[in-house]
């Protein structure tokens, strides 16, 4: 039963990540994106998926998807019918899977995944046939069926062999950290063991044309922070991850990866498409996440930042930060990984995560390459070069359309 | 106050029967299907049947709130549903004594607005619209609700087939129970588009696609109408097939019931129904199937169950309501609500 919930543990259990898989333009898999990341490469070319040439900006950051899928319980004939932001969620699936050492057979598996758009392309691909004389329903069911986020769901509980029940969160860029935070709220509540969670989505011209035609991709460089910062760029890509109770993961003697240990949500009502200027709903999610997570803006190491890259979201995250950070500000690092990757929308916050967990790991600061002087808001440094650290904790924040806010904070484990 | 009850404070509808919970159970208690009407499709010389909510007698108050000038039907229907469900708690959530949590549930979301974009991006997307593409988002019309009640509260948008409305009753009861809102609005709402329709038709539904919306809104306070159950939902995986679902469903509902119980089922009339049929086959109360009157609203059709089956108990129709949703493509999951 989903309600009544089981009785709430007197003591929350500990959450923690014992698998990781993340696809992303700086590659496929955990060790060519930490590479990526921790020396801040960037990934940004011409986009090849789809025309742009009637649009103000033409880069994208792909991947390169050309690598054959894992091997899944999934028929040959239902592989190919995977669409792009599929494909890449199953590879990431894969990955988180077998590294977890999780076998379907040890019980349930709730199932928590965030996008913005599912099977975008599919639907696409739907409308252009079906505008497209003479009527033709061939193919159409398929992708009627397919372009459903539930269907990439149940396909990743099918590929695995795993039951249990599935939510799927579509709160725009912030989809993916709801996910993270959403599934590890399941667990602490005793209401799963084990839960796989991520974010994924795939580029596809519908979207790439509406942030276009916002202004909001930046015709020239992303470049996150800086004072003369002109837009976002986009990206596409997948993490998930293999959330369970400390207890599960210690009785299999699983190897632990880092903990989620805070998650804060909050709704921004200025605008559906701005942020409010001095960024108080991301002030409310980063204090909740901390306050969950039981720690101080003193106890934060790095900070991945949304950081689009837009003038608008910046200077009200720079706001968010600087008023949170207090006295902490001036020492904090923080950086926006969408530098290297762009924004990956309903993905970014899953990627973020992942790169937070990679980072406090191998105790490295992932830097945000190139130039520009930072924006006056920013009352603290940003991380413009690869270095190590020495950090227990890092703070990620997702902020989406719709004033959807929602912060994480990660243990290291040691 | 007990700490794991939860009750339904408020209900809310739109649907082709008109705007309001009143004019919904008027048309269900007549048991005539709403008339449909044509709706032209591309390529197509023979137009789409679906039911449309009319329009309303006088434009709503609502739309004068700046947030909802460029918004499409969904957001309309989502809102007139959900200023319904609130009723007079609106004045405390505005106020910041109340938090108001929202859950919007969505299957075929705001395709009006997707559909007249990405054609104008066809077109030409140098000069595509930048006031259309954010209303294009899922999380458009929960935006929309948040802006209207003045709530900065948690909100998600779920995506899912005909059952996210009722497993969105459980997610909304944890938030209540884990203190992070005092009240929690949970809203479907789906808006007619020969999109929609042509892909209904194709997932062979059987019913004709209807649009509108139905909300509920809970809190932690006793009221009239309790949340009993919520079922574990049961996918449509590999192997497993809707009809072993939806009996798993219905068994952990009580598939027999008792005479005075009232099952409000999700049958359309049509080819999809066997599963749920035969999952209910043995019921031995009173039933009542809003799609065949109504017709497929999708999300908002389960939408609409649920608060026809609240509204059921609040009126001393029934003491105990079953609701039963067979989805398209996902899964079964069904409620208890009773008598508080």
């Amino acid at each position: 039963m989903l309600f009544p919930p089981p009785s709430r543990p007197d003591v929350p259990p500990r959450v923690v990540v014992t698998g990781i898989g993340i696809v992303t333009p700086l590659g496929i898999g955990g060790a060519a994106n930490a590479e990526g990341f921790r020396t801040g490469r960037r990934a940004f070319r011409p986009v090849t998926l789809f025309d742009v040439s009637r649009q103000r900006t033409r880069t994208a950051a792909e991947v390169d998807l050309r690598s054959a899928l894992p091997p899944t319980s999934l028929t040959d004939r239902g592989t190919g019918r995977l669409e792009r932001g599929a494909r890449m969620l199953l590879i990431a699936a894969h990955e988180a899977w077998t590294e977890a050492g999780w076998a379907a057979a040890d019980g349930p598996v709730a199932q928590v995944l965030g996008t913005t758009s599912g099977g975008m392309t599919l639907g696409q691909d739907f409308y252009r046939q079906a505008v497209l004389p003479p009527a033709s329903d061939r193919g159409q069911a398929r992708r009627v069926v397919h372009y459903q986020a539930q269907r990439q769901a149940l396909d990743l509980a099918d590929a695995f062999g795993f039951h249990g029940p599935v939510t799927v969160i579509a709160n725009a860029c912030a989809s993916g950290a709801n996910a993270i935070g959403h599934a590890a709220g399941l667990v602490r509540s005793g209401r799963a063991r084990r839960v796989f969670a991520g974010g994924y989505d795939a580029l596809s011209q519908l979207v790439f044309a509406g942030f276009d035609s916002l202004q909001a991709l930046s015709p020239t460089t992303c470049r996150p922070f800086a004072a003369d910062r002109d837009g976002l760029a986009l990206g596409e890509g997948a993490a998930m991850l293999c959330l369970e109770t400390l207890a599960s993961a210690m009785h299999r003697g699983a190897g632990i990866l880092g903990e989620v240990v805070g998650y804060g949500t909050a709704t921004d009502v200025h605008h559906l498409t701005q942020p409010q200027p001095q960024g108080d709903a991301a002030l409310t999610a980063m204090r909740a996440a901390c306050a969950e997570a039981r720690v101080a803006p003193e106890d934060i190491g790095y900070v991945n930042a949304h950081g689009t890259g837009t003038p608008a979201n910046d200077v009200a995250e720079a706001h968010a930060i600087t008023r949170w950070a207090g006295a902490r500000a001036a020492a904090l690092p923080v950086s926006s990984t969408k530098a290297g990757i762009g924004h990956l929308l309903g993905a970014a916050g899953a990627v973020e995560v992942a790169v937070c967990l990679m980072a406090l790991r191998g105790q490295w600061l992932p830097p945000q390459t190139g130039e520009g002087a930072p924006d006056p808001a920013c009352g603290f440094p940003l991380v413009r070069e690869a270095r190590e650290a020495r950090f227990s904790h890092a703070l990620t924040n997702s902020f989406g359309f719709g004033g959807a806010n929602a912060s994480l904070v990660l243990r290291r484990w040691t | 106050m007990d700490v794991s009850r939860v009750f339904i404070h408020g209900i809310g509808a739109v649907s082709p029967a008109g705007w309001g919970v009143a004019a919904m159970r008027d048309a269900l208690d007549a048991g005539v299907p709403v008339p449909m009407v044509g709706l032209d499709r591309p390529c197509r010389a023979v137009p789409l049947s679906v039911r449309r909510v009319p329009a309303p007698e006088a434009r709503p108050a609502f739309m004068a709130h700046p947030r909802l000038r460029r918004t499409s039907p969904i957001t309309h229907f989502a809102i007139a549903a959900a200023i319904e469900a609130v009723g007079e708690d609106a004045a405390q959530i505005a106020s910041g004594a109340m938090r108001l949590g929202i859950v919007f549930c969505a299957f075929g979301g705001c395709v009006g607005y997707s559909r007249r974009f990405y054609s104008e991006v066809l077109r030409e997307p140098a000069t595509a619209s930048p006031m259309v593409f954010p209303e294009t988002v899922f999380n458009a019309p929960a935006s929309h609700l948040a802006a209207y009640f003045a709530t900065t509260a948690v909100n998600y948008t779920v995506v899912g087939d005909q059952g996210e409305m009722v497993k969105a009753l459980a997610l909304a009861a944890d938030w209540l129970l884990a203190d992070r809102v005092d009240s929690c609005l949970v809203v479907a709402s789906e808006e007619a588009d020969w999109l929609t329709g042509d892909a209904l038709r194709l997932l062979g539904r059987g019913a004709p696609l209807a649009e509108g919306a139905g909300a509920v809104c809970l809190r932690r306070e006793p009221s009239s109408v309790e949340l009993a159950a919520v079922t574990g939902p049961e996918l449509f995986l590999a192997g497993h097939g809707r009809g072993p679902a939806a009996r798993r469903m219905s068994a952990a509902l009580g598939a027999v019931g008792d005479p005075g119980d009232l099952l409000v089922d999700g049958l359309a009339g049509g080819k999809a129904d066997t599963a749920e049929a035969a999952a209910w086959e043995g019921w031995s109360g009173r039933r009542i199937s809003p799609r065949q009157i109504l017709g497929e609203g999708l999300g908002a059709s389960s939408a609409w169950q649920v608060v026809v089956a609240a509204d059921a108990i609040r009126r001393g129709v029934a003491r105990r309501a079953v609701v039963s949703v067979v989805g398209s493509n996902e899964q079964a999951v069904g409620a208890e609500l009773r008598a508080g």
